[in-house]
């Protein structure tokens, strides 16, 4: 079984946005959240790199951990899903979160928290795969369909990589090699405690 | 000087540029202004990785977040078994003390005489204080312990309504505690005032390992000055921290958020434990201590025993009243 990561090649990013725009359009992202966002580092300064950013489906997930009526999950693809018939919109994951996945919508009354939104992988929610209901929910399953997240398929670079893990490090491995210099697996020590060594 | 010589002149700039090409790329190295993720990591130690976004929310900035996993680890593992082991462990306490001390009797009996401890204000406050308290005692429990408790017994569907019901119940009620607390420290803190008195109550274990000990006291002994001082200043605590993780804006940073979290988790098991022992002896471990807090009125030889002063203080004032009544004016 694959076990499906995001890798952004830093040294590629143009920052164009499309992933981020391309995600908002395909789930029909609520307004005010962003399921993937790009981060520029060094801005306007000499090596300036711009990372694309999302949930990372860690190992171990510590929003998993901390959430207090665990309603997230790890599917068989190693993919952190939530439930959001049962979260509270308690906050706890986003604090809990190191790379600022999860969102909430404002439903009520000084701006209480509605249900977490995060990056769902393409891959839905615990209704049945492409149904009117995960779609609302969660967007398309794009996973179900056999197709690789949207964000990563359509970059324009191919800074932005998805799939199985060790494919997509294989994959960054040789052009680091290729073209003698890379900025790193961006947030892979912390999602899975290990990093893209060449 | 027409066709053939501008077609050299253009053979030449082409050959010299694809001389030239690999020099250019040599003088550009991309590895030696680049920011790579480890040496960054290296050069912030536990600070988080941040950048520039175009969104509105500046909190999007920050990329990678490390030290947000520390506080994970706390919530999730350290803070939970710390809950449990202040509650069930003084529940432990508390019911091997009934096996052994047993029910605390009033050593001569009742007497038949009433005599009023507390006004219905002061049993307002008290219950507004404890009733609010003991749903945001549960419905805090609730998310710390509710996903091994009640989540296998009720099914994630019923779970998640119960807590979504539980959280709204404990960011409202939150303000009605707040008020009963003012309430309790305006009509309780003059009696609260450490004094001699309380060295000799604690001497004396309180008289609660002993059968017959009575050590004097006024309307509070040590005891209840301890379980006053700790819902005062915990209950302060819990209020101010609270307050903090309702509003989450006024904390400040995600890492302030975390610091408030983690003091009102534990300052709440505490008072929870010490709370629990307060309801023990006030109903179960104690007879007639129930009355107190129940119809106000108190058993006058339960009074003399446990707040011996206090009684003289009573009856002298009414004996004094009386007579201030009785005697005719001039």
């Amino acid at each position: 079984m694959a076990r499906m990561k995001f890798l952004c090649d830093a040294d590629r990013c143009i920052e164009c946005q499309a992933c981020v725009t391309a995600c908002k359009n395909e789930h029909e992202v609520p307004w005010g959240i962003n399921r993937r966002r790009v981060v520029t580092i060094n801005d306007g300064l000499p090596g300036e790199r711009s990372v694309s950013m999302a949930c990372m489906h860690c190992t171990d997930a510590p929003c998993a951990a901390v959430c207090p009526v665990a309603c997230f999950y790890t599917t068989d693809d190693g993919v952190v899903l939530h439930n959001k018939d049962t979260c509270i919109g308690c906050g706890y994951c986003s604090y809990a979160c190191p790379f600022g996945a999860p969102q909430y919508p404002q439903t009520a009354n000084f701006g209480t928290r509605g249900k977490m939104d995060k990056c769902t992988y393409c891959s839905g929610g615990p209704e049945p795969d492409m149904s009117q209901a995960e779609y609302v929910k969660y967007g398309s399953n794009r996973l179900a369909e056999g197709k690789l997240p949207l964000c990563a398929e359509m970059c324009s670079t191919k800074a932005l990589l998805a799939g199985d893990g060790d494919i997509i490090a294989d994959i960054y491995r040789e052009r680091v090699v290729t073209r003698g210099y890379g900025s790193g697996a961006w947030g892979w020590r912390t999602a899975y405690g290990e990093t893209v060594t060449v | 000087m027409t066709i053939l010589s501008r077609l050299l002149t253009a053979l030449s700039l082409v050959l010299a540029l694809s001389l030239s090409a690999p020099m250019a790329q040599a003088q550009v190295n991309p590895t030696q202004s680049s920011v790579s993720e480890d040496a960054l990591f290296q050069a912030l130690g536990t600070a988080p990785v941040a950048g520039r976004v175009t969104i509105p929310d500046a909190n999007a900035g920050y990329l990678i977040k490390p030290e947000n996993k520390s506080w994970a680890a706390l919530q999730g593992q350290t803070l939970h078994t710390l809950s449990i082991v202040a509650v069930v462990g003084m529940i432990a306490i508390l019911a091997l003390f009934y096996l052994i001390r047993g029910k605390i009797r009033i050593d001569s009996g009742f007497s038949g005489r009433k005599i009023l401890r507390f006004n219905a204000i002061e049993r307002f406050a008290h219950w507004t204080l404890a009733t609010t308290f003991i749903i945001l005692a549960l419905t805090g429990l609730n998310l710390i312990i509710g996903k091994s408790v009640i989540l296998p017994l009720f099914g994630e569907a019923a779970f998640g309504t119960l807590s979504t019901w539980g959280k709204i119940a404990h960011n409202y009620l939150a303000w009605p505690f707040m008020a009963a607390l003012i309430m309790i420290v305006l009509l309780w803190i003059i009696h609260n005032v450490p004094n001699k008195l309380d060295l000799e109550w604690i001497k004396m274990g309180g008289g609660l390992f002993k059968k017959g000990v009575h050590p004097p006291a006024r309307k509070f002994n040590a005891g209840q000055k301890l379980i006053f001082w700790s819902v005062v200043l915990g209950g302060a605590a819990l209020s101010y921290t609270g307050i903090m993780l309702l509003f989450p804006a006024e904390a400040g940073t995600a890492a302030d958020w975390q610091f408030y979290q983690t003091i009102h988790a534990l300052v709440a098991a505490g008072l929870s434990a010490i709370v629990i022992a307060h309801i023990y002896i006030g109903s179960v471990g104690m007879e007639g201590a129930f009355d107190a807090m129940g119809s106000g009125e108190v058993d006058e030889n339960w009074a003399k025993e446990h707040h011996g002063l206090w009684v003289e203080e009573v009856q002298s004032t009414q004996a004094r009243n009386t007579a201030q009544v009785t005697t005719p004016a001039e």
